[in-house]
């Protein structure tokens, strides 16, 4: 399903924009304004991160935005009716939820993921769960019907990733270097390189976290794989000159 | 144990990694195996700690106590005199070692109370490995003197100021730091928690206090112990000395968490016996967590920072499960007690953490038969948290003291 409506958008653009945001920072109520921009500066798919008090593969930025989430309150109850809401929304636009396991398991892995999906949700990372111990959360994924997308990483060998791909759906969530969220990525012949060795493995659409700065980064990209995932620097922007100008950011990109 | 798949006992433990971390716990497992199946590297660890700590430690029969309490034997393992004054060592020097045979050159640590930091600083510098530590702001500020000593050992301190600002927050750091570093660098982590093999290869290097404990005490009683007591935070130092004694279903095998408060007050960091823990999976593992109705974890309190922590040792969680392990539960009050009675009776100061297995002991020593003996592993020495301990028992002289040596600061300046 994610695969297909991914495909479909390709078909008329060489690249799709995924934001990512943390749900409940600074506020819901900001949260619904920045995606309204997110959705009107043309991003194609929104990544929500649900926060979670341990985050551990996140860099200081996100780290810091899911701490003031928990003490404002957010939680996976508001997060889940916030998503339907913004969902219904935007039909036009994907939404896909990223979490670490421990909210899906605390709040029950199937409730979790038929809640998510009655929101309107299309597809699922969790970033802490090597497939190997998603038997149950993969068996619930296929009886909801939601997406879940695992990570490629440069560390990984060639017999690894095949592995990863056979138990991806949707997309294929790529790690352009090693480290937190939010380090800059060397664009570089290495980078070329290393996403030809993802394509060989997979024919699911590849979605790439590099820490993209600026339109030279979506450049080099473009044509390469089909999705630009931006996170650090959207959050960035929006703390230090407000939400408008993430939109100005985001319809920068494609100019 | 029954091991259900890799790195699982019952339904706790597994590998729950970021997939970038995947390729470096292949070879971190594949070295841990390699060490296991070689019977020399478990000889070459002895003797280093033969040499460098002060192993085999003595197992100290203590009558005073035992003829106060009036009834069981009681017999004291004494992890606080290996070198760095705690257990900590001893899973610090074999993953010393094992650094060495992955040829690595940096290692990185979290540490709450500052032991396994001082304790990996120590390994760092005999090793000459680079070293850097994880701590979290609220530990650096209530163990200045660690910190010290962590840095005059050449390792570089980071301040972790995320989250609670404690423990847990420092091993998600390190597991940060980890992430891009894995190629140069070796995470010691300091209890048996964590993603497989962590908990089983910590459990593994501290298991030397259970064989010898074993040895120990057949030779002083010819018999095996009744019970044995420790103080559980994340587990190593319990599982150390339970290992020596698990196929032993004679021997009652006592975990004693951190009261802390009181359960009654929420304020504590006991995941067993408050009933308020619950499975959950965080920093790399599933286990029992004190954790919300939706996952989140919380805030935990105890008067030892070894004890102040989230979650446990799956294999002990395991164990709780399968009623191998009794868990009790000894709170601030009782510990500081228990301090100043062991100190009275024994000539021996056991670290605030160790005195919570002391404290249980206490109270049930009395009801048991002279003929009957107990071990206790006092994990660490109390001595050099003189300024917790000086505080928890609100010494006044103490206090002066160090009024008037800060004013000798102030002037100095």
């Amino acid at each position: 399903m994610l695969e297909n409506k991914i495909n479909d958008l390709r078909k008329d653009k060489d690249l799709l924009l995924m934001p990512h945001l943390v749900l409940g920072y600074p506020s819901f109520g900001e949260n619904a304004e920045l995606i309204d921009t997110m959705v009107g500066a043309g991003a194609e798919i929104i990544e929500m991160q649900i926060p979670f008090s341990e985050p551990m593969s996140d860099g200081p930025v996100i780290l810091k935005a899911n701490d003031e989430a928990l003490k404002k309150g957010a939680n996976t109850t508001k997060c889940l009716d916030f998503a339907k809401e913004t969902c219904a929304k935007y039909p036009d636009t994907i939404f896909v939820f990223m979490t670490y396991y421990n909210i899906s398991f605390a709040y029950g892995i199937s409730r979790f993921l038929e809640k998510a999906l009655q929101a309107g949700i299309q597809g699922v990372i969790v970033p802490d769960l090597p497939h190997e111990e998603g038997e149950e959360f993969l068996f619930c994924c296929k009886e909801v019907g939601l997406s879940p997308i695992f990570i490629f990483t440069p560390t990984n060998t060639e017999e690894r990733l095949k592995d990863v791909s056979q138990y991806c759906e949707g997309m294929v969530y790529c790690v352009g270097r090693k480290g937190v969220t939010g380090i800059k990525t060397q664009i570089d012949s290495s980078l070329d390189g290393l996403i030809k060795k993802y394509r060989k493995i997979t024919n699911l659409p590849l979605a790439l976290g590099f820490g993209i700065q600026d339109k030279n980064d979506i450049q080099t990209v473009t044509g390469k794989v089909d999705i630009a995932v931006i996170g650090t620097k959207i959050l960035m922007i929006q703390q230090k000159e407000g939400i408008p100008a993430v939109g100005e950011f985001l319809k920068a990109l494609r100019e | 144990m029954t091991k259900i798949k890799q790195g699982y006992y019952g339904q706790f433990g597994g590998k729950f990694i970021p997939e970038i971390l995947w390729t470096n716990f292949d070879e971190l497992i594949a070295s841990y195996k390699a060490a296991k199946s070689n019977v020399s590297f478990w000889a070459e660890y002895e003797s280093l700690m033969g040499s460098y700590s002060c192993r085999p430690t003595p197992l100290t029969y203590a009558q005073n106590l035992s003829e106060y309490l009036g009834g069981a034997q009681i017999y004291i393992k004494r992890e606080d005199l290996n070198h760095t004054g705690a257990h900590k060592l001893n899973n610090v020097m074999g993953q010393g070692l094992l650094t060495k045979r992955m040829g690595k050159k940096r290692v990185i640590a979290e540490t709450g109370a500052g032991q396994h930091g001082v304790a990996t600083a120590t390994m760092a510098a005999k090793f000459g490995f680079e070293c850097e530590i994880y701590m979290g702001e609220i530990d650096v500020e209530r163990q200045r003197p660690n910190v010290f000593w962590m840095e005059k050992l050449g390792a570089k301190i980071n301040v972790v100021k995320d989250g609670t600002k404690t423990l847990k927050d420092a091993i998600n750091a390190a597991f940060r730091d980890w992430i891009y570093s894995m190629d140069t660098t070796h995470y010691v982590l300091g209890t048996a928690c964590g993603p497989y093999p962590f908990p089983e290869m910590v459990m593994w290097f501290q298991s030397i206090i259970g064989k010898e404990a074993k040895k120990q005490i057949m030779s002083v009683t010819g018999q095996l112990p009744d019970r044995v007591y420790a103080c559980v935070g994340g587990g190593s130092n319990a599982l150390g000395i339970f290992s020596g004694f698990l196929e032993d279903t004679d021997v009652e095998l006592i975990g004693v968490e951190a009261g802390g408060k009181g359960i009654d007050s929420g304020k504590h960091a006991a995941r067993f016996v408050s009933g308020a823990g619950e499975v959950g999976v965080a920093q790399g593992m599933k286990t029992m967590f004190l954790q919300d109705d939706e996952g989140q974890m919380r805030e935990t309190h105890s008067v030892s920072a070894g004890l102040d922590y989230i979650g446990v040792s799956p294999i002990l969680a395991d164990l709780n499960e399968k009623k191998r392990v009794r868990f009790e539960v000894a709170i601030d009050d009782e510990v500081i007690e228990a301090v100043k009675l062991t100190i009275k009776k024994e000539g021996i100061i056991p670290a605030l953490e160790s005195a919570h297995a002391f404290a249980q002991v206490i109270k049930e020593a009395p009801d048991m038969r002279k003929d009957q003996t107990i071990i206790i592993n006092q994990s660490g020495r109390g001595d050099k948290d003189i300024f917790i301990i000086a505080d928890a028992l609100g010494d006044k002289a103490w206090k002066e003291f160090i009024i008037e040596k800060a004013k000798v600061y102030c002037v100095g300046k």
